[in-house]
């Protein structure tokens, strides 16, 4: 995008200041495809680092943030439990911008009721799930996003329908749902910029593709399989609310849809064949049952809605964030225990 | 019948109702008069988990002396309950009375106590009262009742009302005028034939009631807690909370979330801990267990977040609504692996206010959880407590570096380097924007700079600085509270809300020649005060409500060498202790 200057972004930085440790993933792990796109959407949008906070649970996926952001603060935390630690601490400090990287057994096994519960709140992060289908991490067991049928050498076939994360986003009312597939690098960059700027939850189901114990030709979460039956809803580009609004040569007038992002900025969609509307929640529900139907990847963004507050904001918090508050400003004063002794019987 | 001479303020009264019949009401009201009276005095709830049906019984105990431990025998017993009745017919000590509703029809073969019959229903039936609330009112029959045949001073029983319904005239006007009709029938309709009643006294002047729940939540506000999941610890808190924590623009310096579960409910607190907040959440029985992956992730990645367990009796759901110390060494090891914490054991009101607010302090400057132990009996009875004290010291928020911190170093720290030698790092907080603070928090292996390792000797040396840090925990835990001054060769041991019968049961021993020191343990780890006192004394006993002896077990693992001397005395019954079980146990022991 427009906002790099020669070899550093609009903030000066380059993207070596985004940049974490050396990943410890399977090499072609479809992860480090997604900390890639998520340092170049960082770099791009000229986030300063420190502005970003990361969170995760445990697993291959919760593993990444320490493959990216390496001078943003993180918290790899418990096993299904990303959800509810980052809503405590997105408290702290409200100017932040919280970044989850959860997987799909983190996300849609052990951590449904947190991840369902965040939803609902509209706590304001963005929500990766790096959806490969299988627990990577102890040897590639059914997840519970797995497809019914699937057959892995060591597991043998599922028999259970699966979990659709972004049904289970919608259903619980978030306000940003989109699907991608890691291969897709451009959309899954373009996805991050504008869940990275939704002013609530956004939930981003990323397909990644286990090497190791999930990439049969076959099987919904492998590459080839991902590639075949990938149905974009539209083409995506980002536009930060600074930047003159540019259009790349293939978006022709009337084949463009720009939604308007809570802080100004704007997502502009190319629509395929279907005029679809993102910020219709019956169509994204239906359009969601209709391509598990036709065995359909549909990649874009599903949903969105600007309208409704986030969680923080119903807090009534002081514009200082609260972990700087001092004594003076903790710490009712003497007067105050005073008459709560005399209202004492 | 056995005449007695007059007993004046030395009496306990136990009421049996049904649950949710709104006997809360009538009985606090009781009790509150009693304290106005200026007469030492306490209430026990005892009642079912059940929301509606099942008997529930209140014990207030009036002691001029002021022994306000609950105690097993029964001078007065109110009965409103025919399923309770022959149970609490046969309660009434010798000499003692008994009140029941005429309705109940059961045969009473008793001739050694005073027995009062009241026509409830029909004094209900002709209460000047609108059939709506009639159901609201018919405990204040025995109120009234109690009030004329005691001798209570029935302005107080007002005072009481109008604190209850915080000076609403309608319901006040509407119990009174129910007490007022049953003190006429009293005064008609009853000879008074037992000997107990009460008169005015001066003890509890500066003194108010509360119970430990309520000060928890106001040590917390005063402490500044900045983030809790809602609980019904936290109900107070959220009640306090908006009307002490806005700053000068109305907005909230704290923040409450309504958490889906235990799980949900600490992970959000570690979160908000980790991010630099004061934080705290609490929890009883079963809760307490889904905490523990929690807890093991914020000792080794050393967050500070502070967890009230309020105990009752388990395992599992065990007896939901009855007290209990039995969470003690789950507590202590919480979490697999390597893992001791830091517990605070409050043993009155005043320290649930203190603790609630040091806890903070003390999980800041350690940077780990604080478990803060109460118990049923102590967060959710009313106690006569002193006025909260403001807090004397400044807040200590430990070793968190900013930007100005960091610039001064050069940006050169770890997060799990020990530069003090004492075993607590420096940490950072997120929204710091120095270059330098960040780091990545994580419950896997990791260097003293945060990076992940599998290394053997980062692992070891990493649990060896836990260790001294855990040392280091002994001098910024509260000392125990130690009464050496019989310079006896017994020593007795206890903490939480034992206390009350402990001095109660040391003075009785003390008629029956039986010297006793005492030392009440106010924290985990033990520090040197703990381990000299027991050095002291030829015999300790070790006294908890408990069914296998928690505390004498934690006691034997710190000081293996003075177990012989260790006398356990537990009992696990779901009531808060009484000085005579105290008494008869430490006297067979004593005779062997």
């Amino acid at each position: 995008m427009i906002t790099t200057i020669g070899n550093s972004n609009s903030i000066g930085l380059q993207k070596g200041d985004y940049k974490g440790q050396p990943t410890s993933l399977c090499q072609g792990c479809g992860h480090n495809s997604i900390s890639n796109q998520i340092i170049s959407a960082c770099y791009e949008l000229g986030i300063v680092p420190e502005k970003i906070v990361k969170f995760s649970g445990i697993g291959c996926s919760s593993k990444s943030p320490a493959y990216f952001l390496e001078r943003s603060f993180g918290f790899n935390s418990l096993h299904g439990r990303m959800a509810p630690l980052a809503t405590g601490a997105i408290f702290a400090d409200s100017s932040l911008r919280a970044l989850g990287v959860s997987g799909d057994g983190d996300t849609a096994s052990i951590g449904m009721s947190g991840f369902k519960h965040m939803v609902r709140r509209n706590a304001p992060m963005l929500y990766i799930v790096e959806n490969n289908g299988v627990y990577g991490l102890t040897k590639g067991q059914f997840s519970a996003t797995a497809e019914v049928g699937l057959t892995l050498k060591h597991q043998g076939t599922n028999p259970y329908m699966p979990v659709d994360i972004c049904m289970e986003a919608l259903i619980s009312n978030a306000t940003f749902v989109a699907r991608s597939f890691a291969g897709d690098a451009k959309q899954v960059k373009e996805l991050i910029k504008a869940g990275l700027t939704h002013d609530g939850i956004a939930v981003v189901d990323i397909i990644s593709p286990c090497v190791t114990f999930n990439n049969q030709e076959n099987a919904f979460h492998s590459y080839t399989w991902g590639k075949d039956h990938e149905a974009p809803l539209h083409e995506i580009s980002y536009v930060p609310k600074l930047d003159e609004i540019m259009l790349e040569d293939d978006f022709l007038p009337g084949t463009i849809n720009e939604v308007c992002m809570h802080d100004g900025s704007s997502i502009v969609l190319k629509k395929l064949e279907k005029d679809y509307d993102p910020t219709d929640r019956w169509q994204a529900i239906r359009m969601l049952e209709e391509a598990q139907e036709n065995n359909w990847l549909i990649t874009g963004l599903i949903y969105i809605n600007c309208d409704s507050d986030n969680f923080l904001k119903q807090h009534n918090l002081p514009k200082k964030p609260l972990n700087r508050l001092i004594e003076e400003e903790l710490r009712p004063s003497k007067d105050s225990l005073k008459k709560i002794n005399d209202s004492m019987f | 019948m056995i005449k007695k001479a007059k007993v004046i303020n030395d009496f306990s009264i136990t009421i049996a109702t049904v649950n949710g019949s709104g006997s809360q009401t009538a009985n606090t009201t009781l009790m509150r008069a009693l304290f106005k009276m200026g007469i030492p005095v306490s209430g026990k709830n005892i009642f079912p988990s059940n929301i509606q049906g099942l008997p529930t019984w209140y014990t207030i105990r009036v002691n001029k002396d002021g022994f306000t431990a609950r105690k097993d025998e029964h001078e007065i017993v109110v009965c409103m309950n025919p399923t309770t009745f022959a149970e609490d017919l046969a309660k009434v000590l010798p000499g003692g009375a008994f009140y029941y509703a005429d309705h109940i029809k059961f045969p009473i073969k008793r001739d050694d106590i005073s027995i009062y019959p009241i026509p409830v229903k029909e004094l209900v039936k002709n209460a000047d009262v609108s059939p709506a609330l009639k159901d609201y009112i018919a405990n204040m029959v025995y109120v009234g009742v109690l009030t004329k045949m005691l001798n209570i001073d029935i302005k107080q029983i007002e005072t009481a009302l109008d604190f209850h319904f915080k000076g609403k005239p309608k319901p006040i006007e509407s119990n009174m005028s129910m007490v007022n009709a049953s003190i006429e029938w009293a005064e008609k309709n009853l000879n008074k034939t037992d000997p107990f009643q009460v008169e005015k006294l001066n003890k509890n002047e500066g003194l108010i009631m509360a119970d430990g729940s309520t000060a928890a939540a106001l040590g917390a506000i005063y402490g500044g807690v900045q983030f809790t999941p809602a609980t019904s610890l936290a109900e107070n808190l959220n009640e306090y909370l908006h009307q002490l924590r806005k700053d000068k623009d109305g907005k909230n310096t704290f923040a409450v979330v309504q958490a889906e579960d235990e799980l949900a409910a600490i992970g959000m607190a570690v979160g908000a801990g980790w991010a630099g907040l004061r934080s705290m959440t609490s929890t009883s029985g079963p809760g307490l267990s889904l905490m523990t992956e929690f807890a093991g992730l914020a000792y080794f990645a050393e967050i500070p977040v502070v967890i009230w367990d309020v105990q009752r009796i388990g395992p599992s759901t065990g007896l939901p609504t009855r007290t209990s110390q039995g969470d003690l060494t789950f507590t202590a090891f919480m979490g697999h692996g390597d893992t001791q914490h830091v517990i605070l054991l409050p043993g009155s009101v005043n320290e649930c206010f203190q603790f609630g607010n040091s806890a903070f302090d003390i999980a800041e400057q350690l940077q780990c959880p604080v478990f803060v132990l109460s118990d049923l009996d102590l967060g959710m009875n009313q106690w006569m407590a002193e006025s909260f004290q403001y807090p004397d010291k400044p807040m200590n928020r430990g070793k968190v570096l900013w930007e100005e911190d960091l610039e001064k170093i050069k940006g050169d720290w770890g997060r799990y380097r020990d530069v003090d030698g004492d075993g607590i790092p420096y940490r950072t907080v997120m929204g710091n924007q120095h270059p330098r603070s960040g780091y990545f928090a994580r419950g896997t292996g990791h260097t003293e700079m945060a990076r992940y390792s599998e290394d053997s000797k980062n692992w070891e040396s990493n649990m060896d600085r836990l260790r001294v840090k855990y040392d280091s925990a002994r001098s910024h835990v509260p000392s125990p509270i130690i009464d050496n001054s019989n310079k006896s060769e017994i020593g007795l041991v206890s903490f939480g809300s034992n206390d009350a019968a402990i001095v109660e049961a040391r003075y009785l021993l003390e008629k029956e020649g039986i010297r006793t020191d005492y030392m009440r343990l106010r924290a985990i780890p033990f520090n040197g005060d703990v381990r000299n006192f027991i050095e002291n004394y030829k015999r300790i006993y070790v006294i908890e409500a408990n069914h296998d002896g928690q505390m004498n077990q934690l006691l034997t693992l710190e000081m293996p060498e003075e177990a012989k001397k260790f006398r356990s005395l537990a009992l696990d019954n779901g009531l808060p202790l009484s000085a005579r079980w105290i008494v008869e146990n430490i006297q067979e022991l004593e005779v062997n």
